[in-house]
Parts: C-alpha cells; structure tokens; sequence
C-alpha cells in the first residue's frame, strides 16, 4: 500500500494512495457531513452535500467519490464550500415536508444532523413541495414521498442486496420520485415487507409501520392479560437503542424493561425456536425417510415466505411447514396457555419484539388463527419501535437490574439465540437431528461453516454414515440463486436455510438505525456469544419444550402440533414480477 | 481574399449522393480504410495526435490522447461509440454531416477502431434524427456488402461492425456516461468519473466515444496527413470545425470555417448579417449550455485560448444570434425552461436548481424581483456550477452568469425598488 | 408475446430502448399502457419497475393514450427568436386543443420539444418521423390536412 502526502485544512498527513477524500479526512480528524453516502452501498455522489475544494480544481468534487492524489491540497471547510453546501442543504429543505416535532425521524433523521451542523437558520428558497399521498398500504412499511431527499440508498438496496426492485427513481428532473412502477401501492406490488430499504432510508421517506399505541391500549386495558414475546435477535440489538456498545447481551435488562412496561408476562420466542427445531428437524427427517420434496427449506423468516409465494409459487413444496417461532407462540398462547391459565382467548393479548417488518404482514396473515377468530399475534413492535416506546414511558434502560422470563415458555437454549443469525437455524436444526438420526452426542456444538456474513454457505455433515449436504443463504438475492438452482435440477443441498435479511435477523428491518455490515458482524458475535454461556445448547434437551410434549402436543408432527404449529402457503405471484 | 467556408469535411456534403457508395467510393471513399491496415496502430494515433484534434462535442478532449487510452488499455472487449445525440439547442452539424457523408463517419469509425484495437462500434443516435438513421442504415449494410465492415475487412483480419441505437429524447444523453447507461438499456443518468470511459465504459469495458463530427474528421487527417490539417487555424487551435449558425440571421446553416474566424465574420461575412435591417441584441456561443455575449464582443476570435482568456467556452460550435425584437431575460427564462425539462433529476443542485432559477427569474421578469433575489439567484447559480454532478448541471447558469455579466442592467430593471425609481421620475 | 409485433432486427440485440421505442411505434395510441409494459418486461427480462423507470425518462414515451400523429413544436431559442411562439399558438387555434393534448378524433397530439436540431430551419416542427421547417401560419392547415387525409386513407 503506497502512502502519499496530502494537505486537508493545512494540515499535511500522510494517507494510503486511492483512498477517497472522505476517508482521508476523518483520518485527520474531520468528519466531512455526508447524506447519500452509505458505507455498505456504492458511491453515489448525488446530495452533494460533502463537497470540499481543492486547490487547482474548477469545480467542487464530492468528497466520498474522489480519490485522494499525492500532493492534493483540500479545504473542508472554506468559504466557498460552507456557503454551498448551505445552498445544497436548503435547496433539500425546500422541496421537503420539515415538519420534524410530528417526525417519525425526529432526534435520528441523518438531514436534520447535517442541516443542524452547517447551522441553517433560515431558508432562501421558497418552499417548492407537491404533497403527494403517504402509502400506507402496507401491514409493514410506510412510504412518504414527501421527505424523500432522492439519494436512491433504498433502490439500491431492494434491487442490489435484495434483487427485488421494487422501487425505482422515477421520471426525470424535479419530477423524479422513487416509487413503484406505476406509483402502486405497496400492497400492489411483490413488496416482501423485509424493511430493508427502512434500515438506510437517512429521513422519514420510508419506515416502519407504527403499532405502538396499540400496545399502550392493550397494557392500559384492565381487560387483557397482555403477554409479551421476544425475538432472539432483539437481546443483543435493544442496547444500541440507548446508546450501549453494538452486540451488547441484554437480555435480563430486556426483561425487566418489557416489566416496567406493564406486560402482565414477559416470556421469550426462544423456547418456541426450540420447539421450532423440534418439529422441523422431525418432518426433515419424515421427508428423507418417506421420500418427500427435498430440499426442504426453512419457513421461519416471513419476508423469506413473501418471496417465494409471490415469485417462485411452484417451488413452495419444498418449504417447511412448520410456522415460525412468533407465530408457534402465538398459536401456543390462543391455546395451550389459554387453557392452563383459564382466560379467554379474547382477553388474551399477544405481542412480539421482534427485529423484523414482515412479522407485521406474518402476524395479520388469515391463516394465523388457530381459533379462526382471534389472530394468534395481536402485535408486532420492531425493536426499534421496542426503543421508542420504552422512551416513552420514560425507562432508563441502562440502569435496569437483570430478571429473569415467565415460566412456562421462559426455559431456553443455545441452539434457539442462535436463530436470530443467518446459520443459526441450520446449526441449531443440526445439533438436534445428528443426535436423533444417530442416537449419539454430539462433541463439537459449532458448526463454523454456516456462520458469518458468506452469502451461501454450505457444510456437509455426516449422519451416522450418510453423507447430508445442507446450504445457508442471506438476503434475497442469494435466495432467489438457490430457487433457481433447485429449478435447474441440479441442486445437491438436502436442507437449506433462507433468511431474508443481510446476516439473518440481526440485520433485520425492524433494527436499530444505521446499522451497517459492521455492525451485523459485531451483533452475530454476540449471538453466538450468548449461544455460549446458556447452559443447555440444544433445542430436544429443553425440559420445558419435553413437558410441553409430554403435557399437550403428545408428539412431533402429531395431530395437535399439525393444527397449531404448522401452515400452508399460498401462490401469491402477480403479473408483474420478474 | 480571406476564405471563410473550408472544405475539409464537408467537400461531399451536397456533391455526392449520400445513399450510394458507390458515389462516395468513386471519388477515393474508402481507399483511406483500405491504406491504414499496413500501418502501425502507433503511427495513426501519432499522427491523430499531431493534428491537435479536439473532441468536436464540446468538452474539446484531445482525440489522439483518448484514442490512445483505449489503445493502452488492457481489458476486452473494446467499444466505440460514435455520439450523434446532437442535443444541444443551436447545433445541427452533426445531423449535416450525418445525412450528407454517412460514409466519411463510418470509414472514421473504422480507422479509430483499428488504431484503438476495437471490434464492435455504436453510433448513438438521438431518435428525432429519422431521416439520418435511415440514411445510415442504408449505408452501414452497403459498407458490409462491400467488405469495409464486418469480419476481415479488407482482407486484414481486423472484424469491425456497427450498430445504431437511437436515443427517445433525453440532451443529458449526450454526456458520455448517461449515453452508456442508455445503451445500457436504463435511464440516462450519469456515473462517478473518475473511472472514465475509456477505461470503464459500456458494461465496465474501455469505452471510446467521439462526437460525429471528430470521427469524420479522421478519413482527412490519415489520409492527408496531420502537417496539412495543422496548417490551417491558429497557434492553439488546428484546423477547422462545423459552425451551426442559426436565430436572426439571413443565412443560416452549417458552415465548416478555420479556427481563427471571428464572429462577427461567422455573422455578416457567412451568415449575411441580420434581416430587416435589424440589430444583434446578443449573441449566444455553442449552444444554450454557452455563454452569451453583447455585440461589443462579436470580433472574438473562435480559438481555444481566446475563449478561455475571456472566460468563455466555444462548447460545440454553435452561434445564435439574437435580434434587439427579443428581450434578455425572456430569452434566458427559454434557456432555463430547457435545462429545468431535460434535467436527469440526480444531483440535488440540478434537480432543484433549476426551478429555483425559473421561478426568480419570473420575479425579474414581472419586476417584482427583491435584492435579495439577485443574491439568491447568484448563489444557485454559482453552486450549481461548481458541484453539479455532470456537466449539464455545470453549464446550465452559463448563460444566466454570462448576461448577469455583460447585461446586467437588464436584472436590475427587474428589481421592483429600482423600476419604481425610475418610473417615478 | 407483445415484441413480435414489432420488426426482427429490433428485437435481436439487447437493445431495451429500441424495443420499447418501435413497440411503441406500432400503435396508433403512441403509447405503452400497464398491462403492456408489465408484459414487455417480461419478455425483454427486465423488471417492470425498470421498465418503468425508461419509459418515464425519456421524452418519446408516454404511457398515456395519444394521438396517432404527435406534432412536435421545438420551442427551443434558434427557433424562439423565429417566431416559434406564432405556429404553436396557430396550432392551437387550427386544432382546438392545448399543447399536451389529443384531438377528439385521436388524430393529433400536440406536444412542445426540446430543440430538434433543425434550426436552420426554423421555426420548425415534428410531425411523427418526419420535420417540417421555415413555417409560417399559413403553413398549418395545409399541412394538418395532408395528415388528416392521410388518416382517413390508412384506415
């Protein structure tokens, strides 16, 4: 690596050569602002808001897309580039509903960091923006084209990341808006709700769907037992919320927070993954024995299940038909906990935490009621909805001390955190179905091979002599390679497991803001962290899951789990997806 | 006696039947193409580079340097594109050439190619220009029938063959990098330069795009050689280039003049002056992305380092001459109109400047202007010069910044304190 | 399939623009409506949101109803300056209609353009393929006659 010479804000420091001036800059100590800029992205250049001057250059070059030379001589901070980028960022202003007090984005909108920072006070342009209609179509994803800035970050990531292209800029100069085709609803369109173009939207232009006063109805509401379940990712992922180091394990602080809320049981979806693995590795093991479709792919990641049923519905066989944790939950506490604690299902309110947008489309499906009335999930909050509403109520989360979950679904294992990291469903499946297939114990817990952030990985495990391919793959880009591959016919994997989301769902579109490739990695850590120090590491030695077996569901695949902890899926493909 | 018309390029133009080969061939067309494969590629850049030609498109890029580029570089496929999106308003030298010598562009095309090591061209064309695809449809599959492209032209084993795509009406396709998104098959918008197309062009290939008339200056060039070409135009501008002249002028048309002409000679001297006896309020240079000049100015000189010494830019030659019928800001506010509709819509200070401008402009226009407005106006315009994210956002204030210069009193009479002062007295 | 309507060499190469452009050619409508370009996606293999994306970018394309005939005015200053202003307004007049839209018989459109690069001919118009320069009034109705005639005997 070259290092070469540069000046920024005369001062000479010594940088790699072909590093951008954005890199360069925060080497020194400055942090140029930025807007369209996302470090997991390509460069786009198009706000630009980091422009800088350089001296022999006519024109002011975007920081983020020009690459240092030795000898290059920048001002971050003259005259000329104070003054533009104020223009820049009050022409953005002035075609931008400012109503930042009613703001979803209100104290973590990225433009209202960097108008705050250039300190605009006032705006010499005339206000400029056609109100257009907010779509909230959607059970999972809002979209305001009223403060979109254009910088395209939510494009790229719905057809790059997840090869989906949904949206797409539209039209051309002032006209240019970033819609679907034919500016269609959401709800009109192959949307998967996976919330990933939430996760980079820098403003309010696109977000989740809120559904927390909801949950203050249901908690104020004398009449409702309100339960409370909570997704494996959201342990290592609520402490970003209130400014804790990114992987931090918080799960007894989690607990007592949803207390303080005033859920009257705080229980965890953990022990439903581990009933998840129970009744999944079982029918793995049914379809190998009885020769039916294979691979079988996994079924617990609902953007996962929007995709397939909207652009490969023939390939729908070969998904699993057990439900997801959240909805096994949900099933379980319309049922089962219904009957034990004696309350009526109606009174029974069900909410989940769960890192993720679509578990608001999975919850409302009409096929998640196993009373055909009541759905079994009343609510989905995203983890970082679970950060708003404990702000709300005025929780300082950080000084909370550790509790423990409600019994009967509080009992948890390794192999159920793991879920929430892309492998983690397939290792913790592979710890329970080594053990059943070949009667042994299995030594070595981890399976390295199916972990981190690889876009398909594959591992081959020996089941007591034969020889069983497996495949993990993330974000739906790498889904939609697999469903072609099992097109092909030449597809060698016998179980594969399919997440929607970019490294599982600890990269979600219900986490935290700005959450980055870096991020993801340093979250998955802390899963398989976690996996670590919980005592019992597979899903069949939770005593809990066995009592709910020898109690209830009599056995795996049994007439009850059928009714309760399995679904079907539905050919939902429309005309126009690609 | 001073000769202002040349013929360089254009000495078929109107002499030779533009559908017929054979006319083109019969007065030593081709002969060029059948020469350059016993040359080294080395030695026709050389000689491309000695001849100092400029890109013809307006940004005025050594041809011979780019050529070279591509020459160097190491990755293939290879592209040429020859760029006939003439889009800029004022110009129409390139649809002349087009309809005129189709052959010259192609025999152009092909020795680029070869000098560059490239087997697969494009010329994109816009797609108002239908008379001009046809007449190069005909004339692409005549020059494969006759052995000039295809596989092993001319016996040499070179294969070189051409496409025509049409552009559906966008002038930022014309900037080199939203014309390879529209080949491309997306929407003309620009990327990041650098890596520059040369080295990263359609599909991440080295790309070599010249403008019409560039390329149809080759044939000349080779085959006359560079010592003759340079010894017409100035010091620092060789040669001749295409003039579109066009507005109130009795003449119009499309005139190949040596660099050193004035404008003023381009207007009374090609052009026949102004009609019915009027006079020229301004004068608008290269197109409407150029800069507009007051009659005072007319005796510049059309030469690179006269421009540049004035604060000017020739861009693709065009001269619109603008009688004192009209009104100056009535006559921006057109401009503007054009870059607001064919903004791409990318980068913030386009996409939002040019309304911004529009609707300031009114207010000078309706004299309800404020001071504050002349500042506001002078900010966008600044800005959008100097961090557009291409070069239509970059010279759309030319010609605002050019008249807020040399007609500046024209704004001032917009200002509502000042046009009360003065009607009061 | 949608693009067999439209001649072989241009649906040989991948060349999206010219596809949808000459698909486009194809109907007296002039445009591409819904239903069409979801089809025209699919067959072309690209998404219909970039699909989309093309037809909104570019002048030529509409994706509402026009007429057979789209009369291009070129309001750009070389033809401004010649007294372009006169024939649009002329245009107006002789039609019935405003610029951006059809004629009750889904004869014409009306539309203003960009410069069309023919100014020294201007002021000058576009009418479908072909370019009509140095007009004055008196030009007009002769020239929307030809077409109407022209119309009539097509169909």
């Amino acid at each position: 690596m070259n290092m070469i010479e540069v000046t920024i804000n005369n001062k000479k420091i010594s940088v790699p050569e072909g590093i951008t001036i954005l890199d360069a800059a925060k080497s020194a100590g400055i942090e140029i602002p930025t807007l369209c800029y996302h470090t997991d992205q390509s460069v786009k250049a198009n706000c630009r808001v980091c422009i800088v001057e350089v001296e022999g250059m006519k024109t002011l070059p975007s920081a983020c897309s020009t690459a240092v030379r030795n000898g290059m001589a920048i001002h971050t901070n003259s005259a000329k580039v104070l003054e533009a980028r104020r223009v820049i960022i009050e022409m953005i202003l002035a075609n931008h509903d400012a109503d930042c007090l009613k703001c979803h984005r209100n104290l973590s909108c990225e433009l209202q960091n960097i108008a705050n920072q250039a300190g605009v006070r006032t705006n010499r342009f005339e206000n400029v923006l056609e109100f257009k209609e907010i779509d909230d179509s959607s059970p999972s994803i809002v979209r305001n084209p009223n403060k979109c800035i254009k910088c395209g970050r939510c494009v790229e990531m719905c057809r790059e990341v997840q090869g989906i292209n949904i949206i797409e800029k539209i039209g051309r100069s002032s006209e240019l808006e970033i819609i679907p085709a034919f500016g269609r609803y959401l709800s009109d369109v192959a949307c998967v709700s996976c919330g990933q173009c939430s996760t980079v939207c820098p403003v309010a232009a696109i977000y989740e769907k809120e559904d927390i006063d909801k949950v203050w109805d249901a908690i104020n509401d004398p009449g409702k037992h309100v339960i409370v379940q909570t997704a494996p990712a959201v342990r290592v992922s609520i402490g970003e919320e209130f400014g804790m180091e990114p992987g931090s394990i918080v799960t007894g602080k989690l607990v007592a927070a949803l207390r303080r809320l005033g859920f009257d049981r705080v229980f965890d979806t953990n022990f439903t993954a581990d009933l998840t693995i129970i009744e999944e590795g079982n029918e793995l093991l049914h379809r190998l024995k009885t020769g039916g479709v294979l691979p079988m792919l996994t079924s617990c990641s609902p953007g996962w299940i929007n995709f397939i049923e909207q652009y490969y519905p023939e390939l729908l066989p070969h998904v699993s038909t057990c439900k997801s944790p959240q909805q096994m939950f949900g099933a379980l506490a319309k049922s089962y906990y219904a009957e034990k604690t004696g309350i009526p299902v109606k009174d029974i309110f069900v909410v989940s935490i769960m890192p993720c947008t679509a578990k608001k489309y999975e919850a409302k499906r009409p096929e998640m009621r196993v009373d055909g009335i009541h759905p079994d999930v009343d609510v989905v909050l995203t983890t970082r909805e679970l950060g708003r509403i404990l702000k709300q109520a005025g929780i300082d989360f950080n000084i909370l001390e550790e509790e423990k979950y409600d019994d009967p679904f509080g009992i948890t294992t390794g192999a159920a955190v793991i879920f929430g990291a892309s492998g983690g469903v397939m290792e913790a499946a592979l710890r329970t179905v080594y053990e059943i297939v070949t009667g042994k114990t299995l030594d070595k817990l981890d399976f390295h091979n199916v972990r981190g952030m690889g876009g398909i990985k594959e591992a081959e495990v020996d089941l007591g002599g034969t020889k069983v391919k497996v495949a993990v793959a993330h974000s739906l880009l790498n889904a939609r390679k697999i469903l072609e591959l099992i097109k092909s016919g030449k597809c060698e994997y016998t179980f594969i497991e399919v997440m929607c989301c970019p490294g599982g769902c600890i990269g979600g579109g219900g986490q935290p803001y700005h959450t980055t490739n870096e991020l993801r990695r340093k979250r998955i850590e802390a899963i398989y962290e976690a996996d670590r120090h919980i005592p019992i590491r597979k899903s069949h030695e939770n005593p809990a899951v066995q009592a709910l077996y020898d109690e209830y569901l009599e056995k795996p695949l049994g007439e009850k789990s059928h009714h309760l902890l399995h679904t079907y899926y539905t050919d939902k493909k429309k005309k126009d997806c690609s | 006696m001073k000769k202002y018309n040349l013929d360089l390029i254009t000495r078929n133009c109107g002499k030779i039947d533009p559908y017929s080969i054979d006319s083109y061939i019969e007065i030593g067309g081709y002969d060029t193409v059948r020469n350059i494969f016993a040359q080294d590629c080395e030695n026709i850049i050389n000689e491309i580079k000695k001849s100092e030609l400029r890109g013809r498109g307006g940004a005025g890029f050594p041809t011979g340097n780019k050529i070279e580029y591509v020459y160097k570089a190491n990755i293939t496929p290879k592209f040429l594109v020859c760029n006939a999106d003439e889009g800029e308003p004022g110009n129409f030298k390139d649809r002349f050439l087009l309809e005129n010598d189709p052959h010259q562009l192609i025999e152009g095309m092909i020795i680029a190619s070869h000098a560059a090591g490239i087997n697969k061209g494009y010329i994109y064309i816009r797609g108002e220009y239908n008379k001009a695809i046809g007449i190069l449809e005909i004339a692409i599959e005549q020059a494969r029938r006759k052995g000039f492209l295809g596989k092993n032209i001319c016996g040499s084993g070179f294969d070189f063959d051409i496409e025509i795509y049409s552009g559906a009406g966008a002038y930022v396709c014309g900037e080199e990098f939203a014309l390879i998104e529209s080949i491309e098959g997306k929407a003309g918008r620009p990327r990041n330069k650098p890596p520059y197309p040369v080295s990263a062009g359609i599909f991440n290939k080295p790309t070599l795009i010249n403008n019409v008339e560039t390329l149809s200056t080759i044939p000349y060039i080779i085959r006359e050689g560079a010592e003759k070409y340079t010894s017409v135009g100035t010091a620092s501008s060789k040669g001749t280039r295409l003039v579109s002249l066009s507005g109130n002028v009795n003449r119009r048309g499309v005139f190949e003049v040596p660099f050193g002409i004035s404008v003023r000679e381009i207007i009374f001297n090609l052009g026949k002056g102004i009609p019915h006896g009027r006079r020229i309020k301004m004068v608008q240079l290269g197109g409407a992305s150029g800069p507009c000049i007051p009659p005072e100015m007319i005796d510049i000189r059309l030469d690179y380092e006269e421009f540049a010494k004035n604060g000017l830019s020739m861009g693709a030659g065009a001269v619109i001459v603008i009688d004192d019928r009209h009104d100056i800001l009535d006559i921006l506010r057109n401009i503007l109109v054009f870059f607001k509709h064919e903004s791409c819509g990318k980068c913030t200070p386009c996409r939002e400047g040019n309304r911004h401008i529009l609707n300031i402009l009114d207010k000078f226009i309706t004299r309800t202007a404020t001071e504050k407005d002349l500042s506001t106006l002078e900010s966008i315009l600044n800005v959008m010069t100097d961090t557009s994210f291409c070069g239509l956002g970059q010279a759309a204030p030319t010609a605002i910044l050019t008249a807020l210069k040399y007609f500046r009193h024209q704004f001032l009479l917009g200002i509502y304190k000042e046009f009360e002062i003065r009607n009061a007295v | 399939m949608l693009l067999e309507t439209i001649n072989k060499e241009s649906r040989k190469s991948e060349n999206i623009l010219n596809a949808l452009l000459e698909y486009q050619k194809s109907k007296d409508t002039n445009h591409i409506s819904e239903e069409e370009l979801a089809q025209l996606a699919e067959e072309l293999g690209i998404t219909e949101s970039r699909a989309y994306s093309i037809i909104t970018f570019y002048s030529l394309f509409s994706t509402r109803p026009r007429g057979k005939y789209i009369i291009q005015v070129c309001n750009d200053v070389p033809c401004y300056v010649n007294g372009s202003t006169n024939i649009l307004e002329e245009l107006e007049d002789y039609l019935e209609i405003r610029v951006g839209g059809t004629t009750h018989d889904g004869v014409f459109s009306l539309e203003r353009t960009s410069c069309l690069g023919c100014c020294n001919m201007s002021p000058a118009i576009r009418i479908g393929e072909k370019v009509y320069g140095s007009l004055t009034k008196d030009d007009i109705p002769r020239i929307i006659s030809e077409y109407r005639r022209k119309y009539h005997e097509e169909i």
